[in-house]
Order: C-alpha cells, then sequence, then structure tokens
C-alpha cells in the first residue's frame, strides 16, 4: 500500500486516481500507523511552506516520515511535498523544512520573458530537461523536452547540485524541477495532472517502489 | 515566450452537457464525461466544469461526473457553480477536482476567498468574473449564472479578488458568451494587467484568430473555450436518442442535425494556428 499523507491541503485525490490509474493500491491517511505500514509514502500539497510544517508537526507526522526515510522506503514529494523535503524556505519569513535534502526554498524574483515580466505563480505547463546520467529510472519513456503541470511560487535550490534529475525554465529563470537522493523522489510539477507522461513517471516510480520492497517482503 | 493554456469548459445541468448564449437557452448537446475523454485525448490543458444551474437551486450535483472524470482524466480540473462554503469546496476537492471557482458566494461575502485559500491554498481557489460591459465603457461584474447585477466594478473586484488570495481569474464576457463574436479583449486586458495572478478569458471565442488575439492583445495566460469546441465534437458523435437524460432542452439534440451555425475548432487545429502564429502552448 502507498500512503498518501493527508495534512489538510492539496489535491490528494487526483493523486489517488494516478496511482490507481497504474495498479498501486493507494490510501489517504493521516495516520501515523499507516504511514509507518506503506510501501511507499507520497507528500504531496499546495498552500503556504510555514502552515503545511505546522500541520505536520501538530499531527505528529514530522516525526513519522522521519522514521520512515530512516528505513529507505521510498518518499515521494509532490509540488509543496517537495519544497518540504529540504532544509529551509524564505516563504514569508525563514521556516524549517524536513530537512531530507539540504538546500533552500526560494521565490521566483521578477522572471521575465524579454521585455515582458511573467506572472508569479506560474501556472501551467512547461519543459523539463533530464540531466545526463541522473532520473534515467524515473523517467524511463519519458522523452526530455516533455511538457508537465507546475503551479508553484518558489522552487528548491539543492545544496547538491548532482540530485537535480531534471530543470526547467521560466523565463529568463532555471530552476530545478525534480530531484532524487537515494529513496527520496520529489518533483516540482504535478505528474498527476500531466497526462500520459505524468502517468509514465507513476508507473516507473511503482517499478522503483515493488522492486525495493521485494527483498524485504520476501 | 509563456506557454499559453487551451482550456474546454462544460457547462453542465444535470447529467447533461449544455451550451447557451449569453449564459440563457440551454441547449443539451451530451454527456459531459464524452466530451472530457475526447477533450484529454485531443490535447486540452485543462477542463473547467460548471454546474449551470446549482446556484439557482441550491443542489450540487455534480460530484459523480467529477469523480468518474478525474479517475481517467489526468489533467487539471476545476469546478464551479453553486459552490458556497468551505464544507461545499472541500466535498468537490474529495471527489477528485484539482481548483475550485467561486463567484456568486465569493461577491455576496468575500472573506469565503480569504479562507478558502488558507484551507485550501490560494492555488485552488479560482474566482470567476461575469461581467457585462455598461454604456460607460466600465465593466460590472454579475452573479448567479449572469442573471443577477451585483453594482461591484468587474476590475476592482479582481484586484480585491487576488489580494484575499485567488490563486487565479476565470473573467467572462456575458455579452460575448455563446456568441462566437470575439472575446472582449478590453475586459481581458484591463484585468490582466491589474493583477499579479494568471487571467483565463472565456466567452466568445469564434475563430482561431479571436483566441490568438486575446492571448497577444488581452494579455490573457490561458482560454476558455466552449461552442466552438463542442459543435465541433457534436457533429462527430451519434447518440442514439435514448441514451441520454431528458433532462433539459434535447430538442437540439433529438433534431440530429446541427444548425448552429457555428463553425467548429479542434484543440489541435488552435495549437497549430497559436505555434505557427509565435503564441507558445503545449503541442
Amino acid at each position: 500500500m502507498i500512503a498518501i499523507v493527508d495534512y489538510g491541503l492539496g489535491n490528494l485525490f487526483s493523486v489517488k486516481h494516478a496511482l490507481n490509474a497504474v495498479g498501486a493500491q493507494a490510501e489517504v491517511t493521516s495516520s501515523c500507523d499507516d504511514v509507518m505500514k506503506a510501501d511507499a509514502v507520497v507528500l504531496p500539497g499546495v498552500g503556504a511552506f510555514g502552515d503545511a510544517m505546522d500541520s505536520l508537526k501538530k499531527m505528529g507526522l514530522t516525526g513519522a516520515l522521519k522514521d520512515f526515510v530512516s528505513t529507505g522506503r521510498p518518499v515521494i514529494g509532490i509540488c509543496l511535498g517537495m519544497q518540504l523535503l529540504m532544509s529551509e524556505s524564505f516563504e514569508f519569513g525563514r521556516h524549517e523544512g524536513l530537512g531530507f535534502i539540504s538546500g533552500k526554498v526560494v521565490r521566483f524574483e521578477d522572471p521575465k520573458d524579454g521585455d515582458d515580466i511573467l506572472k508569479v505563480p506560474e501556472v501551467g505547463w512547461n519543459r523539463i530537461k533530464v540531466l545526463e546520467g541522473r532520473g534515467e529510472k524515473v523517467y524511463e519513456g519519458v522523452k526530455d523536452g516533455s511538457y508537465m503541470y507546475f503551479v508553484h511560487s518558489y522552487y528548491v535550490v539543492p545544496e547538491d547540485a548532482a540530485v537535480a534529475m531534471t530543470v526547467s525554465r521560466y523565463g529568463n529563470m532555471e530552476f530545478c524541477s525534480s530531484v532524487r537522493n537515494g529513496n527520496i523522489i520529489a518533483f516540482q510539477f504535478h505528474p498527476e495532472r500531466s497526462g500520459k507522461d505524468g502517468l509514465a513517471i507513476y508507473r516507473n516510480l511503482m517499478t522503483i517502489i515493488y522492486e525495493k520492497t521485494k527483498g524485504k517482503q520476501g | 515566450m509563456k506557454t499559453v493554456r487551451i482550456i474546454p469548459r462544460l457547462d453542465i445541468k444535470g447529467p447533461n452537457l449544455v451550451k447557451g448564449i449569453h449564459f440563457e437557452g440551454l441547449r443539451v448537446l451530451g454527456k459531459p464525461e464524452d466530451f472530457a475523454r475526447y477533450y484529454y485525448e485531443t490535447g486540452a490543458d485543462e477542463l473547467i466544469y460548471v454546474d449551470a444551474v446549482a446556484s439557482l437551486y441550491e443542489r450540487n450535483s455534480l460530484l459523480e461526473i467529477i469523480e468518474r472524470t478525474s479517475r481517467e482524466i489526468f489533467i487539471p480540473l476545476t469546478v464551479g457553480g453553486g459552490l458556497r462554503t468551505i464544507d461545499d469546496i472541500r466535498t468537490v476537492l474529495r471527489a477528485g477536482a484539482d481548483k475550485v471557482s467561486i463567484n456568486t458566494a465569493a461577491i455576496k461575502r468575500p472573506e469565503l476567498i480569504r479562507d478558502a485559500s488558507h484551507s485550501f491554498g490560494s492555488s485552488t481557489i479560482v474566482v470567476s468574473i461575469e461581467a457585462i460591459k455598461k454604456p460607460d465603457g466600465s465593466y460590472e461584474a454579475y452573479t448567479e449564472y449572469g442573471r443577477e447585477s451585483s453594482g461591484v466594478d468587474a476590475v476592482e473586484w479582481a484586484k480585491r479578488a487576488v489580494d484575499l488570495g485567488a490563486g487565479e481569474l476565470v473573467v467572462t464576457s456575458i455579452d460575448r458568451e455563446g456568441t462566437g463574436k470575439g472575446f472582449d479583449i478590453g475586459l481581458t486586458r484591463m484585468i490582466a494587467e491589474s493583477v499579479p495572478v494568471p487571467v483565463i478569458a472565456g466567452g466568445g471565442a469564434g475563430d482561431a484568430a479571436d483566441i490568438l488575439s486575446v492571448i497577444k492583445e488581452g494579455k490573457a495566460d490561458a482560454v476558455s473555450i466552449a461552442s466552438v469546441l463542442h459543435y465541433n465534437y457534436f457533429r462527430k458523435l451519434s447518440y442514439g436518442k435514448k441514451e441520454f437524460s431528458d433532462e433539459g432542452n434535447t430538442e437540439f439534440l433529438k433534431r440530429g442535425s446541427d444548425r448552429s451555425g457555428i463553425e467548429g475548432l479542434t484543440i489541435g487545429g488552435i495549437k497549430d494556428y497559436l505555434a505557427s502564429n509565435a503564441a507558445g502552448c503545449r503541442i
């Protein structure tokens, strides 16, 4: 079972429907027990970083997530869920994140396209560039330059640039659009709302998750 | 180059997809799920569902349709029409909507925008502004599916809605809605230049050139389109006469011939035209 962490925000049901569509059993849950029993955890989310961290703490989920990560099972962050995995964010002041990946979360500062100032948040479809030697498994069958669906004003800057699987451009700004650090995989975009290419990513994630747990179950 | 979104808008009455002119005289065109699936397969960037009667009859008949759609269509789905409370919004999101659009309830109680964006995140809350041009050239926001005047200036309301936390705006010209006479460029541009968030222009698409001009001159970030897409697909569909519910005005559907006079467009055709005129979109 894959646990989709419900901390009160986010498009949890789209994630569930996408996981179901690729044959996964998934449950939306806010129970620490369910999280600890899961084969993998998805941390989704939209909204503000500070509020989200507060909710996770209040519900006792930060501890559960830390324990879960240390088991080596996959944790998948989506959108705000990706940002929460970082050490700190500067959305409305400084906030501490879960710290599974070293780095920070910063805001788009006046992205420009020629003379036009682009809107923040970025809402809509944008291309990903899959970096060489990284993310091959996650992006198997997904063409370089594919469009994914983004909704964000902030993006992550990992300390170790080598964890980035893809980068994207918003006007004159290049940003990291997905990361992988061992069992931690995260996307700034929404694969569950990125059409057939997004579903292909979920299918690849299933392969990664169940390759990892096979040994343990057996 | 910014990437604009092409968003089919499906107005729903009971179990049926409907379409009117100036939000009136709703004709039944078929089953919303059939149209939604076709649009997903042919390159729609998002979908908008609007419950055309919920505001009037205080009911919410969309949930089953949302759930079925969300299970088979993997692009963002915005749902509006008759949402009045945080609980209404939560119910629609739990059925599988990614965003909600609110109009009537937000004008009556603007704090709903703040509460909803706080509860679900700004990017989940779309405020829909439906406007009519006044003789002095300004625009007034209307509620209740274009029936009730609110006395509120559309541009001022747009700014306030964003201040309260709206993550996107859908701006529809009631004057142009369903007519195919082109978008109200002035309305779109005034609002798009007044707010930092994306503006989805709606109401009036007649041909691909209209869509290009609302992007280039109207500064729209996305375009919501109904009639020209629906009538095009309607011609390809062949419903048996018993296959749909009789709720609503089904005469048009039963007649089986299309005398709408509206030339159809496909999403692919629109996008090819935009791309060849230096407007970025996902192809």
